[in-house]
């Protein structure tokens, strides 16, 4: 019943806030000096011509019009055509999503899979050499580029040792997409070779971005279970003789994701600007190599729908943690 | 004496820091019989809550060094028991804790129910003996068991005079008041059967309305029980209310110890006088105990209070008093002790 009042309580605040975004985007991209007609028109339009197009795009209303007009396209799906791919851009959209989607939730998975327990154990063995060891991995996680990080792994992993593919989503076609979630795809067919075939492409790229995200989540986890040992709580339930293990996996560790659930939130938002890096250098056909295709092709239509939908996730991603943050601590329940 | 539930001899803990070595307990030594309501007194800093967590073998492991002592208890030394042994046999089942302030205590990330549920999983007098008696994460909680731990929970509850047990068992610890927060420690404590329960400050958090309320409560329920309290307090009001006797201690050093009547009638430490003088009064007013407390790290030597003591001879400097029994169970480590005679300074 908390839970579900929570719920609705941040839903309310979704589409406000992605109503701002649609503003932020609309506005950016009219501030930019270029003059869309004159782009499209090409070199050799008459100012005749040029006027003729504006008028056709809607360009020659007042901004708040344009902005109603944008508003509502956006409502039917529209986000134009990309003068690169000549498609629908939300079509282009759409269909690159799952690949990032796919490769941000897993790398977000194992980087907590590894970088929680990490994060207790280096808390638990304060000043111990795994805990100065696992600094420094840290630290270095990350400082390291990735861009750099993802060639060194396919130098070593895919070029000498040969035991990685070099880069792309899969071999040859892939599933006909059903979600575009290969693995769950995979799973729906119950097509092993398919499954694996993904993962096994999936293994350095998730290495790559997983790497500072992992980094990241053992420093706040570390930080928040030391709190928490000093803590009260831990005292008593210390005094009182619970088991040593229930007190840090159970009684600690709920209290130390407090913090690490915001920071995986804010990595999320972290993995989809990487992501851009990571898929040119992998070739993964996700939303990232679109992105850098549309920029170094002013494809105004295209980089507006990415912008769109990169902040859309990221306002979901924000939502999710707030709901998140709620369940974990009932404090936060309002 | 026989019926010694627990006894601390001759005990001395030390913390570290930057600054030096914190003499914190200098020998101490304290017996307590079974059932029996011991108050130990002191200003802050005297060592009482570390004594209170020696006891418990809670001590910061990284600052705190147990330089001597023995602590005997059901036949063994505490002090010497590992930890494993003292988590699983002894804390929460044989000595149990009070808290000082209930609303850290709790933890605040998890409901009330869940975390009494927890305790019985592993403390439960229904535990005593059985066959699953190990310790464990993933042991298991027989739904029996965990059925007739629920009635007890909520029967104690009903005598903590908590309103709608069962809906508090649902609540979060920062749901509830401050009050019914210290009554559920104290419904915590007693739920395992305990022997001992070591109760660090219980009241000194809570309104002072609320402060009686759960010393009455605490007082009755261990009477009828039977189960021996020592009771940690700078309030000689609220050791009177509740104490069969009292221990004073001073700067790390138990001075005297006597039976509640004993105390406030014929105290015959000089500290224990000057504490007694200072509790404020409508002819005498408010007054203090002249000097301070000494530092820790340098403490001086012989009996510690001897730079504040009127009567401190060459001997006080050099050499910690014996104890002295005044009569049967009042004793006092004082070189220049008190007659009963003398009137107040």
């Amino acid at each position: 019943m908390k839970t579900l009042v929570l719920i609705v309580n941040r839903l309310i605040w979704f589409f406000p806030t992605v109503l701002g975004l649609l503003a932020i985007v609309f506005f950016i991209s009219h501030v930019i000096p270029a003059d869309p007609a004159a782009f499209v028109a090409g070199e050799n339009a008459t100012p005749e011509t040029i006027a003729a197009i504006r008028a056709r795009l809607g360009l020659d209303q007042p901004l708040h019009i344009q902005f109603v007009r944008y508003i509502e396209a956006i409502l039917e799906g529209d986000m134009g055509r990309s003068i690169f791919t000549g498609r629908p851009v939300a079509e282009d959209l759409m269909s690159r999503l799952p690949a990032t989607l796919e490769l941000t939730l897993v790398t977000i998975v194992v980087a907590s899979l590894i970088g929680i327990p990490l994060g207790v154990v280096s808390a638990l063995k304060r000043n111990s050499w795994l805990d100065h060891a696992l600094r420094v991995v840290t630290i270095a996680g990350l400082a390291i580029a990735s861009f750099w990080f993802a060639i060194l792994l396919q130098l070593l992993f895919s070029m000498r040792l040969g035991i990685t593919p070099l880069s792309g989503r899969i071999e040859g076609w892939g599933p006909e997409p059903i979600t575009g979630f290969y693995v769950i795809d995979a799973l729906i067919l119950w097509d092993m070779e398919i499954l694996w075939d993904a993962l096994h492409h999936m293994i350095l790229p998730v290495a790559t971005l997983a790497l500072p995200a992992a980094a990241t989540i053992v420093r706040f986890t570390r930080a928040g279970v030391l709190n928490a040992l000093e803590s009260n709580y831990v005292l008593y339930e210390t005094a009182m003789g619970y088991p040593r293990r229930l007190v840090i996996w159970k009684y600690v560790l709920r209290n130390a994701l407090i913090g690490t659930v915001t920071q995986i939130g804010l990595i999320f938002g972290i993995l989809l600007a990487g992501a851009v890096v990571v898929e040119a250098v992998f070739d993964w056909p996700g939303l990232g190599l679109f992105a850098v295709n549309a920029i170094l092709s002013s494809d105004y239509n295209a980089v507006m729908g990415f912008t769109l939908i990169a902040g859309t996730m990221f306002i979901v991603v924000n939502l999710v943690v707030d709901i998140l943050q709620g369940m974990i601590d009932p404090r936060e329940t309002r | 004496m026989a019926s010694e539930l627990i006894s601390v001899r001759n005990l001395r803990v030390s913390f570290g820091s930057d600054a030096g070595t914190a003499k914190v307990l200098d020998g101490v030594d304290l017996a307590i019989r079974a059932g029996e309501i011991r108050g130990l007194v002191g200003e802050s800093g005297c060592g009482k809550t570390t004594l209170a967590r020696a006891i418990l073998g809670i001590l910061p492991r990284n600052s705190a060094r147990i330089e001597s002592g023995e602590i005997r208890f059901g036949g063994r030394d505490l002090l010497t028991l590992p930890e494993s042994a003292l988590a699983s046999e002894v804390r929460g089942r044989e000595i149990v804790y009070i808290p000082q302030d209930p609303s850290t205590a709790f933890n605040p990330v998890f409901t009330i129910g869940t975390q009494i549920d927890d305790l019985m999983r592993f403390k439960s007098p229904l535990l005593r003996g059985g066959a699953d008696d190990r310790q464990g994460f993933f042991n298991s909680y027989p739904r029996e068991r965990r059925a007739a731990d629920r009635a007890r929970v909520l029967e104690l509850l009903r005598l903590v005079q908590l309103p709608n047990p069962e809906a508090v068992l649902r609540k979060y610890p920062h749901e509830v008041s401050g009050g019914q927060r210290q009554r559920l420690m104290i419904a915590m404590a007693l739920l395992p059967e305990p022997k001992l329960v070591i109760a660090d400050e219980p009241t000194t958090a809570l309104d002072v309305t609320v402060q009686a309320q759960i010393l009455k409560l605490l007082k009755q329920l261990a009477r009828e029980r039977g189960v021996a309290v020592l009771f940690t307090t700078h309030d000689l009001g609220a050791a009177y209310e509740i104490c069969d006797r009292i221990t004073v201690m001073y700067a790390g050093q138990e001075v005297e110890e006597a039976p509640v009547d004993g105390f406030f009638e014929r105290p015959s430490h000089p500290y224990t006088r000057k504490l007694l003088d200072s509790l404020p009064s409508s002819e005498a007013g408010i007054r203090g105990i002249a000097g301070e407390i000494p530092r820790l790290i340098d403490p001086p030597p012989g009996c510690r209070f001897h730079p504040r003591c009127e009567r401190a001879t060459g001997i006080c400097r050099t050499e910690r008093p014996p104890p002295e029994a005044v009569d049967a169970l009042h004793s006092v480590r004082c070189h220049h002790r008190l007659s009963a005679t003398e009137p107040a300074s």
